[in-house]
């Protein structure tokens, strides 16, 4: 019984950091990506197409690290391979 | 709650299980078919007068293909077909999520990694059809033999990313709706939802352009020496 507790406490509170300390370096990054992006924007109007079409696609991989967090966040919580053999194993 | 549409089976035989991600992907594709079929069945030619849908449907196609033009001069219209498929599924599968009683089979990671080894298929073939076989291959052993294990993993991981970003952003959508749902509901899924409509758009946007990317990235290179 106290595995099961254990693992469950883990999961949630891990799902949580994860969550939270992976998304601070994706913000901080795709802010300043979108800061710099504003200022070129700003300076040369002309080009507005290609650099926003740069900017999406490097957002885009900046997110992707935010996003496996996310996912695993979600599978610790939602799909827990651990949790699944806890619970099925006879007794806890 | 379901995390994927994958959870919600309609129909078992045997090992076979019929579930949402398969009965809405043929819905979506018997859709998409059925809107190009009506859509291009008496187009007008350049003189005659259009009609509003033949309208649409241009700016469409040409919006898909000034955007691969930019990207990659060289390969002209070869490549709208397969990115102009990949974006219409993706943004229709999203779009569609206006409809109640729809899950977005682009939830599943099986339908995301699907596309994605779709591109990952496409784009050493349109490499090899514009450099031919050992043109392409040779780059791999570019500048050493050595940095053969690095350029496959770093195409396999570039891949993965492709399925795995667009899977976590239209299943936290979905989500997000769900749990509100639970929690407040009435008003504060409905801006959510607004939301994960903007969200799957965009990932549409950026899934075709990044599977465009890495299509020029193998066709151009064999140009540049």
């Amino acid at each position: 019984m106290d595995k099961v507790i254990m693992i469950g406490v883990a999961s949630i509170v891990m799902a949580a950091f994860c969550m939270a300390i992976g998304s601070i370096g994706s913000a901080l990054g795709e802010a300043k990506a979108i800061a710099q992006a504003l200022a070129a924007i700003a300076q040369q109007p002309d080009e507005a197409s290609t650099i926003s079409r740069t900017l999406l696609i490097g957002l885009a991989m900046i997110e992707s690290i935010a996003i496996y967090c996310f996912v695993i966040a979600i599978v610790l919580i939602f799909a827990n391979p651990f949790w699944n053999y806890v619970v099925a194993k006879p007794g806890g | 709650m379901h995390l994927t549409p994958d959870q919600i089976v309609f129909f078992r035989w045997g090992p076979v299980h019929l579930n949402a991600t398969i009965v809405f992907t043929w819905v979506l594709i018997a859709l998409l078919a059925a809107l190009s079929w009506l859509l291009t069945r008496r187009l007008a030619g350049p003189e005659e007068p259009r009609s509003r849908w033949q309208n649409a449907v241009e700016v469409i196609v040409e919006a898909t293909r000034g955007h691969i033009r930019a990207l990659c001069p060289a390969g002209g219209d070869s490549y709208l077909p397969f990115i102009g498929t990949l974006f219409l599924f993706i943004a229709s599968a999203s779009l569609l999520e206006i409809v109640p009683g729809w899950h977005a089979p682009t939830a599943s990671l099986s339908t995301t990694a699907a596309l994605a080894i779709s591109v990952g298929v496409a784009v050493p073939v349109f490499g090899v059809l514009s450099q031919g076989f050992a043109a392409y291959f040779r780059h791999y052993l570019r500048p050493s033999a050595i940095m053969l294990p690095l350029h496959l993993l770093s195409e396999t991981s570039r891949n993965l990313a492709l399925a795995v970003r667009l899977f976590g952003n239209i299943m936290s959508g979905a989500m997000i709706a769900g749990m509100l749902l639970a929690i407040a509901p009435f008003f504060f899924p409905v801006p959510m939802q607004m939301l994960a409509l903007l969200t799957g758009f965009i990932q549409a946007y950026i899934f075709a352009l990044l599977a465009t990317v890495y299509i020029a990235a193998a066709v151009q290179r064999g140009q540049e020496g």
